[in-house]
């Protein structure tokens, strides 16, 4: 996909539920979002969309509601005002009568199939092996016969280098080997959408890389769509076909990834790549 | 020693009984407080309600009070009649389960909320979180209390001989009155309370380090059987690489 794929700022689809999205519509679309935490508003009347196959890369200061966006696609949270749609049907909301509301959980279990996350601090349960961590959520959710989901297990951690390391205890990994086998348990449910939160900054530098190895492999070799925070600019650069910069809730500026790091025209943006390069990422 | 052989098989029916009363008191208090307290971390508040009420209405009333509703009061009311022991197990059962449900739920929000999150993006059901991730977890924390619970259950199985059930304290009493030897009739009853106890603490010890085992978490000094007479370090992580 080249960068000129990207599409505009499409005008999502309003409130109400009627008329189909086209075909090759945006993938995921945020609609006037807004979150608040108490007073504190972290997403302010958000407009933005996704294509498929689309890798993102969202960057700004902390605070600016990056990591916000990928709890909202993942349903950790919930919108205060405004809707998201992916593929056109409404997401964080169902349709109910004429109108929507507020999904519910069994609606959210039917939506939320298609998309994945790798956290931070990697969150891999500690009272299961590797194995069982990557091929727990196959066998019971979707309902993979056992000899397949060990099989996929296998070929997963292959993929991220850790084949020798099936039968390890999350404790006996490094703090990169624990977040490896995090990607490979997200890919193991084969999601349409990836969310990536941060995924290099809880690591010691010297196991940066090797993560990012691994995402830069899946980037290259799946058409999957992937929503990605960081601060790994050198990697925002290889793998997102666009670049949005975060500041206050709202999108300060969005471009290729060559225009946003080569020539931001916003100060904000400039001022904080700056203080990024300055902190030595 | 003439004494200890021609009373011990008394004493050995009397610990029975106690043996029996703490587990069948076990397995009840063990199940409601599962019950109890899972939901007490559900999010319906109605579920939380009742969790609520049961806590305090049976953690508040003496063991031995409910007791004497279950083998005199609920007769005269119902005319049924509960047998003795089952009514003791009850009584146990109830009363112990209420502290244990606050055990529950309390190991069960100490879960981080992380893991929780995780299960969420691999969109696992309610019922498959908790099956899979979230009481295995809660489980390492729970058993040391429990294991506290299990030997204040065995201690308070002491007053049943009250609704006329011979156990172990009963049979120390009888001894005494028939023989007079005070010093003899309640030192054996103290010796085999104790032997009890060191079983139990034993037993609960070995399900505690294996729950540990399996969240990669190993005692400090290695695993040898001696260790389990001392008590287990908890939450000790080691060999965690870098």
């Amino acid at each position: 996909m080249s960068p000129s794929d990207t599409p505009e700022n499409t005008t999502a689809p309003g409130g109400g539920n009627s008329g189909e999205a086209p075909a090759e519509g945006p993938l995921i679309v945020f609609d006037q979002v807004v979150k608040r935490f108490g007073d504190l508003t972290v997403l302010d009347h958000l407009d933005f969309s996704v294509a498929h196959g689309e890798r993102v890369t969202l960057i700004g200061p902390s605070g600016s509601g990056k990591t916000t966006i990928l709890r909202l696609l993942m349903t950790l949270e919930k919108v205060t005002e405004g809707h998201i749609w992916i593929d056109g049907e409404p997401f964080s909301h169902m349709p109910r009568g004429n109108g929507l509301v507020p999904a519910g959980e069994t609606y959210l279990r039917m939506k939320r199939k298609r998309i994945g996350m790798v956290f931070q601090q990697f969150n891999l349960f500690p009272n299961m092996s590797v194995r069982k961590n990557i091929m727990e959520a196959p066998v019971h959710v979707l309902g993979v016969s056992k000899d397949e989901a060990a099989q996929k297990a296998e070929e997963l951690l292959d993929l991220v280098g850790l084949g020798d390391k099936i039968d390890a205890h999350p404790t006996q990994l490094s703090g990169g080997q624990q977040q490896r086998v995090a990607i490979a348990r997200a890919l193991a449910m084969s999601p349409e959408i990836l969310l990536l939160d941060e995924v290099t900054s809880a690591l010691d530098p010297e196991l940066v890389t090797g993560v990012l190895d691994v995402l830069r492999e899946v980037a290259e070799n799946t058409d999957i769509t992937m929503l990605c925070v960081t601060h790994e600019m050198g990697f925002a650069r290889d793998v997102s076909h666009r670049v949005l910069m975060f500041d206050q809730g709202r999108i300060a500026e969005e471009g290729h990834p060559d225009q946003i790091f080569g020539d931001p025209r916003q100060e904000r943006t400039k001022s904080f790549l700056k203080s990024v390069l300055e902190n030595g990422h | 020693m003439e004494f200890l052989q021609a009373q011990l098989p008394r004493y050995l029916d009397g610990a029975w009984i106690t043996i029996q009363l703490t587990l069948g008191g076990a397995i009840l208090a063990f199940v409601l407080a599962m019950l109890f307290g899972i939901m007490g971390t559900a999010r319906f508040w109605i579920l939380r309600a009742i969790t609520t009420v049961y806590v305090e209405v049976f953690r508040g009333i003496a063991a031995l009070v409910v007791m004497f509703w279950f083998v005199f009061a609920i007769p005269d009311m119902s005319g049924y009649e509960l047998d003795p022991m089952f009514a003791a197990i009850l009584a146990l059962g109830l009363n112990v389960g209420a502290y244990g449900a606050e055990v529950v739920r309390a190991a069960l929000n100490a879960v981080p909320r992380a893991q929780v999150e995780a299960t969420i993006a691999l969109n696992l059901s309610w019922f498959q979180r908790m099956r899979l991730v979230v009481l295995p977890q809660a489980w390492a924390q729970m058993l040391p209390t429990f294991g506290n619970l299990i030997i204040e259950l065995m201690k308070a199985t002491a007053v049943v001989y009250l609704v006329g059930i011979l156990d172990l304290t009963a049979v120390a009493r009888e001894v005494r009155t028939g023989t007079g030897e005070t010093i003899a009739a309640f030192g054996i009853a103290f010796v085999l309370y104790y032997l009890i106890a060191q079983v139990l603490i034993f037993g609960m010890r070995l399900l505690e380090r294996r729950a540990n085992a399996r969240l990669g978490r190993t005692p400090p000094s290695g695993g040898g059987l001696m260790n389990l007479l001392r008590p287990p370090s908890v939450g000790t992580r080691v060999g965690v690489a870098k």
